[in-house]
């Protein structure tokens, strides 16, 4: 796109990975509707990377939207608040859509009046944002982070004030927002640019402040060309680039974007930081935005329903905790075809089947599959074809890691870096022989670190 | 043989009380990721290689009429049959849906010469399915390309009928076979057969190998189709190109040139179609070539040095032996890796 990064050498995207069907018009086209609150949220304490949160408050008492309702249980970790307002309930355990079971804390809603519909929108992402945020400090803004309870919206769900505290032997020299949104079927962020560009805006200065930098990139892809066009007219004056990147999956994920934009590459084992970058999704420098301008606490999120499986697939702004079942009755239902349930896009997300599992802070979405959809052709011996190691973006030899877990071979799969696999699915999805790679390198990974603690 | 991490594939039947559905959808939970790349699958591999294949076999019937479709029938009926009693006695499901057997019988057809006796054709599948690939564990296991496991097997037992004077018979009605193949014409007379010949395919030799051009669309459709991995006939040309070049330096009143042994016996047809088995050659790109390109190098050692006037079997052979060695030397570096 004739784009020149100043001082980098970038190619514009990455080396290896695969172009899986995008199926984004399910839902591209769909405004963002807000859902009316619902009558109980179930709030999960860790729906983030890290230490569980705490408790901070007693059941029976009565909370509003956005009061704390949990403290962080350590640094890596965070505080969680109340999404609607009522009673706090007894906790209770919920099945996370990763099979995982964690306690909860319940609000049920009574008479109490909730923000709701277009006051609601107008409260989270509409009215005026500065574009002048010179005027706070970077602990100013970590702190807010920090106390809004942000996490990355990618999916990922890492606790957003880790990556801002300022680190004197790693100094952060660029702020990349990440607008890639490479996992097929998925339109949140896409949504989100096009109807909340200035909060966008505002929440990537104020990242780029907090990280004292003013070297700020958003990384879109060049299927978006609308994102592109309404991102450039609101980064306009404020130094923020916007970067057009080739599409192509995983595009989305730290290490492939770094080296997209910046040409860099990550250690191995180590974290954008290491090459001076901190990395945030769209949806989460708007959440900054709000947490630090209004001092408002992250207490909703847009999640795309979509997919064949699904009757009416939207783009909906959700309280988190509504359950799962709540936001698929929202449109329309499932269809008769319906073969599987997943949180987030196809290529990472988790197949679910607890339809009363909670929306998180992670949940980007929730594609539904139909029959046709997951067909797959019988799986066959390896033929050795090498097509697993032509797409793997980590550079590994995908075949050579299966075949050590199911030797259980724990020196083959290090002399193969098992270790930094990190599970974008490509490489399945590009064997003919349908070998379910990505299972196998889980159990691999689960046997080396079992290995390791002896 | 996994049995103990089998894909988990839990079926549930949704129990969420919000939902009112009647006759709720069957959910099925499987590990991501949920899509696959359905345009590509070991038997659309094989499908393509059986396409790429149809230029030589069209080449090789017009030009040796009968023997080709004999040698042909011959081959890929015992070769299917093989597949289906080895499988059938190591109580596996027969693979012959994957096409593997049929392609494995093709090659080995246009490997041989079409004046070999039917019994020829029938050891050579009969090796080739059984110990070239079932006794490794079928498609995928094998170490060495099993239709030249086949080949080099009836080349040592029957070496007469396999010999350069094999694929001569002066009494034939169809034209090739009364010659002598071009590669041995040279070795023992020092006759050169013309470019243009070899290039159209009108000479004696094994079926498959005498038409540099219908090697070249069908190989050249398999590169396209990343069915074959372009690396290892690059290697394999641009070795042969860079040895053949410095042998006619080295030699420059030599009437074979590079372009001979290019166009010239099985090389082309090596190349592509042999070479290029996924199975039995290495992972990695920077492998491919030098599978490749070892491939070549011994190719133009036996042609030159040794006794025999071609050398593509034997070239496979040995480096197909050495492709686990090279798939250490290629781990790649991952990213961010030292
Ligand atoms: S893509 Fe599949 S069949 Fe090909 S080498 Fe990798 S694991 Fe084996
Ligand atoms: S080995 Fe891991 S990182 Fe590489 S393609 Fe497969 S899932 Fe992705």
């Amino acid at each position: 796109m004739g784009f020149i990064f100043k001082g980098f050498g970038s190619s514009g995207t990455f080396a290896h990975g695969v172009h899986p069907p995008e199926r984004k018009g399910f839902s591209d086209g769909a405004p963002i509707e807000v859902i009316p609150p619902p009558k109980k949220v179930m709030l999960p304490l860790l729906q983030h990377v890290g230490a569980p949160a705490k408790p901070a408050v007693k059941p029976k008492t009565d909370v509003v939207l956005g009061d704390k309702i949990a403290e962080p249980g350590g640094f890596v970790s965070t505080a969680h608040h109340a999404t609607i307002s009522g009673k706090v309930m007894k906790t209770g355990i919920v099945t996370l859509t990763n099979g995982r079971h964690v306690p909860a804390i319940p609000i049920k809603a009574g008479n109490e009046e909730q923000l709701s519909g277009q006051a609601l929108w107008e409260d989270i992402f509409g009215g005026e944002w500065p574009r002048d945020v010179d005027n706070y400090s970077s602990k100013e803004i970590v702190d807010a982070i920090s106390a809004a309870g942000i996490v990355g919206l990618g999916g990922a769900a890492f606790p957003t004030h880790v990556k801002f505290v300022p680190n004197e032997k790693k100094p952060v020299h660029t702020v990349l927002v990440n607008a890639c949104e490479c996992e097929p079927y998925l339109t949140a962020d896409y949504r989100m640019m096009l109807e909340a560009s200035a909060p966008i805006i505002t929440g990537a200065l104020l990242a780029g402040r907090a990280a004292n930098t003013k070297n700020i990139i958003i990384g879109i892809e060049d299927n978006k060309p609308k994102a592109v066009e309404v991102m450039k007219k609101a980064a306009a004056g404020t130094g923020i680039t916007i970067a057009v990147l080739k599409t192509k999956y995983p595009q989305g994920s730290e290490k492939q974007l770094i080296m997209a934009v910046t040409g860099k590459e990550v250690p191995l084992g180590g974290l954008p930081l290491d090459v001076g970058i901190a990395v945030s999704n769209v949806s989460t420098v708007a959440a900054i935005a709000r947490a630090v301008v209004r001092k408002k606490p992250l207490t909703h999120r847009v999640v795309t329903v979509t997919g064949a499986g699904i009757k009416n697939p939207k783009n909906l702004l959700v309280p988190i905790g509504i359950s799962i079942g709540e936001l698929i009755e929202y449109c329309g239902g499932l269809t008769k075809d319906a073969a599987r349930l997943i949180s987030g896009g196809p290529m990472m997300g988790f197949a679910f089947a607890n339809l009363d599992a909670p929306v998180t802070k992670g949940t980007s979405g929730i594609t539904v599959l139909t029959h046709k959809d997951v067909q797959k052709e019988d799986e066959t011996n390896c033929v050795r074809c090498g097509r697993c190691v032509d797409v793997c973006p980590m550079n590994l030899v995908p075949t050579k890691l299966a075949l050590a877990s199911r030797h259980k071979d724990i020196e083959l799969a290090e002399r193969y870096n098992i270790m930094a696999c990190f599970e974008c699915g490509s490489c399945a999805y590009a064997c003919p022989a349908s070998l379910p790679i990505v299972q196998l390198v889980r159990t691999g990974k689960a046997v080396v670190i079992a290995a390791s603690k002896k | 043989m996994a049995n103990d991490i089998q894909q988990a594939e839990v079926v549930e039947t949704l129990h969420a009380t919000s939902l009112r559905v009647q006759d709720a959808p069957v959910i099925h939970v499987a590990p991501s990721p949920h899509l696959s790349n359905t345009d590509q699958t070991t038997r659309t591999m094989m499908r393509d290689v059986l396409i790429a294949l149809s230029p030589v076999v069209a080449v090789a019937v017009y030009v040796f009429k009968m023997y080709a479709v004999t040698q042909l029938a011959v081959c890929v009926i015992s070769c299917l049959a093989a597949e289906m009693l080895f499988t059938g006695m190591r109580g596996r499901k027969a693979s012959l849906c994957d096409y593997s057997a049929a392609v494995t019988g093709i090659i080995l057809a246009m490997s041989l010469p079409g004046t070999a006796p039917w019994y020829v054709g029938i050891i050579a599948s009969f090796t080739a399915i059984g110990i070239g690939k079932i006794i490794f564990g079928g498609l995928g296991m094998n170490i060495f390309n099993p239709a030249m496991v086949g080949r080099a097997f009836v080349m040592i037992a029957f070496a007469s009928a396999l010999g350069a004077s094999g694929y001569q018979d002066a009494k034939s009605a169809v034209d090739a076979i009364t010659q002598a193949t071009p590669m041995d014409a040279f070795k023992q007379g020092g006759v050169i057969v013309p470019l243009s010949s070899l290039f159209w395919g009108t000479t004696n030799g094994s079926l498959g190998e005498t038409s540099a051009i219908a090697c070249l669309i069908g190989g050249l459709y398999l590169c396209i189709r990343r069915t074959a991995s372009w690396e290892i006939p690059a290697g394999v040309i641009g070795t042969v190109i860079v040895l053949g070049g410095i042998a006619n330096l080295l030699n420059p009143e030599s009437q074979w040139t590079v372009l001979h042994h290019l166009l010239g016996g099985a090389l082309l047809f090596g190349a592509f179609f042999i070479a290029t088995d996924p199975v039995t050659s290495p992972l990695t790109p920077k492998g491919k070539l030098i599978f490749g390109a070892g491939t070549g190098a011994f190719i133009m050692l036996l042609r030159i040095f040794s006794g025999y006037p071609e050398g593509v079997m034997f070239a496979v052979l040995i480096m197909n032996s050495l492709t686990p060695l090279i798939n250490r030397w290629t781990v790649p570096r991952p990213l961010g890796g030292k």
